[in-house]
């Protein structure tokens, strides 16, 4: 059995742990409620514009943006990878890997190429390693994110999508679900999935300043980016509700441990007491 | 009713504004506008500059977009304001920077990227060691 010391010096370690956990867990407690605010101010864009959308393609049947085009035969595909700058949130990334390689590693057996995008340190990390070409990257991006941080990284597939060398663009994030379950998500971003939500009522067509097909271009670039820059503060959210729940069960974990310790603590010093006063007795017994 | 119209200032972070006006104020891109109540329906983008909404008391708001989308509707205006500044070569000098961004984080051997993998490792390991000890308390449980 080790000695007593030993043994407090280790719990004094692991409380000194606990303590650290435990106020990480409270940091991302109070982020989250950020996190989720921003997601909410968020949304009245994305529903403004996809009305907007709406409108448009009612209004111009005979057009159609190549976003909106379905491609048949699908040469090389698109992901944007947004994961977290840092780790210690649990298998968060490492669950949105894992989908990925799935995914990517199917379409691959087809003999499509693959680009990647990646947000986050955690997503350059894992790419670097991997096979695939990786076009762009932005990183550190914080806990409010900006459109501004989006448009570099973003315009390098969506221009690769319009020249037609690319055919197809994945968005994978995190979708915040609640404080416990956040789920891996892969969303088909390009060819835009159709939206039937939006009713329009009659028949009757917009002035355009200048003409439609640049309008729409722009609309449907904006659109795209906010879907993006969606995904992006619901992984933020991700992030900190997967800390908060990680950092909780490592305080749970050291408090266990401090307890197991802190018995065979006692048990030792139990144990000196003892035989010190066996050798006592004994020894009184001999004289 | 028939003189005010309904006003959304929108942008991907937040919401700006949103209420029911007389008149709005905007510098689209072929010119000054001014929208009243029962306009008819128009799409233009706009230039960066100031947006004014009159409100139903007479006073005036004054809001700053970068650019941006304006929806008009006979009894709703919409603002889908820009946060960023945008134009094509500032959108293609971004671009490049988050190209070169790429290859850098492809060469980089040193720095944080190597210090973030290592620090991934370390609590592999110590969720491993965890789940070693877990495992170790069920079989003395069990025994």
């Amino acid at each position: 059995m080790s000695g007593g010391k030993e043994i407090t010096t280790k719990i004094r370690s692991i409380e000194n742990t606990s303590k650290v956990t435990s106020a990480l867990e409270m940091v991302s407690a109070s982020k989250i409620r950020k996190a989720q605010a921003l997601m909410q101010s968020s949304r009245p864009y994305a529903r403004m514009i996809r009305q907007v959308i709406g409108h448009l393609s009612k209004a111009n049947p005979e057009y159609q943006h190549p976003f909106t085009k379905v491609r048949e035969d699908v040469k090389r595909a698109g992901y944007i990878v947004i994961t977290s700058d840092r780790g210690l949130c649990g298998g968060l990334n490492n669950n949105l890997f894992r989908r990925l390689l799935v995914d990517i590693g199917e379409k691959k057996s087809r003999g499509i190429e693959i680009d990647v995008v990646a947000f986050g340190k955690k997503a350059i990390q894992f790419f670097r390693n991997l096979k695939v070409n990786l076009v762009a990257t932005a990183q550190d991006l914080g806990e409010k994110p900006e459109i501004a941080d989006l448009i570099g990284p973003m315009k390098t597939l969506l221009d690769g999508y319009k020249d037609g060398s690319i055919d197809e663009v994945t968005l994978a994030y995190n979708d915040f679900v609640n404080t416990m379950t956040q789920t891996p998500t892969l969303a088909p971003l390009l060819p835009l999935p159709e939206t039937d939500d939006e009713e329009v009522p009659n028949v009757w067509d917009y002035i355009y300043e200048p003409e439609a097909v640049y309008l729409l271009d722009t609309v449907l670039t904006r659109y795209v980016e906010s879907l993006v820059y969606q995904g992006m503060l619901e992984n933020i959210a991700s992030e900190q509700a997967a800390r908060m729940l990680a950092m909780k069960n490592a305080t749970d974990n050291a408090r266990d441990l401090i307890d197991e310790l802190q018995l065979v603590f006692n048990k030792a010093r139990q144990a000196a007491i003892t035989q010190e006063i066996s050798e006592i007795v004994s020894g009184a017994a001999a004289v | 009713m028939a003189h005010t119209i309904h006003c959304d200032i929108v942008s991907a972070e937040e919401q700006i504004y949103s209420g029911t006006v007389k008149m709005v104020y905007a510098s689209g891109e072929m010119g000054e506008l001014g929208i009243a109540p029962r306009h008819a329906p128009l799409l233009t983008r706009l230039k960066p500059g100031e947006l004014r909404v009159e409100l139903e008391d007479g006073s005036e708001e004054l809001f700053f977009v970068s650019g941006g989308l304006i929806e008009v509707q006979p009894h709703m205006v919409t603002v889908l304001s820009d946060t960023a500044i945008r134009a094509d070569d500032l959108d293609e000098a971004a671009a490049i920077k988050a190209r070169e961004d790429a290859e850098q984080a492809l060469k980089d051997k040193t720095g944080d990227l190597e210090i973030a993998e290592a620090q991934a490792r370390l609590t592999e390991a110590v969720a491993q060691l965890a789940a070693v000890s877990k495992l170790k308390k069920m079989a003395k449980r069990s025994r």
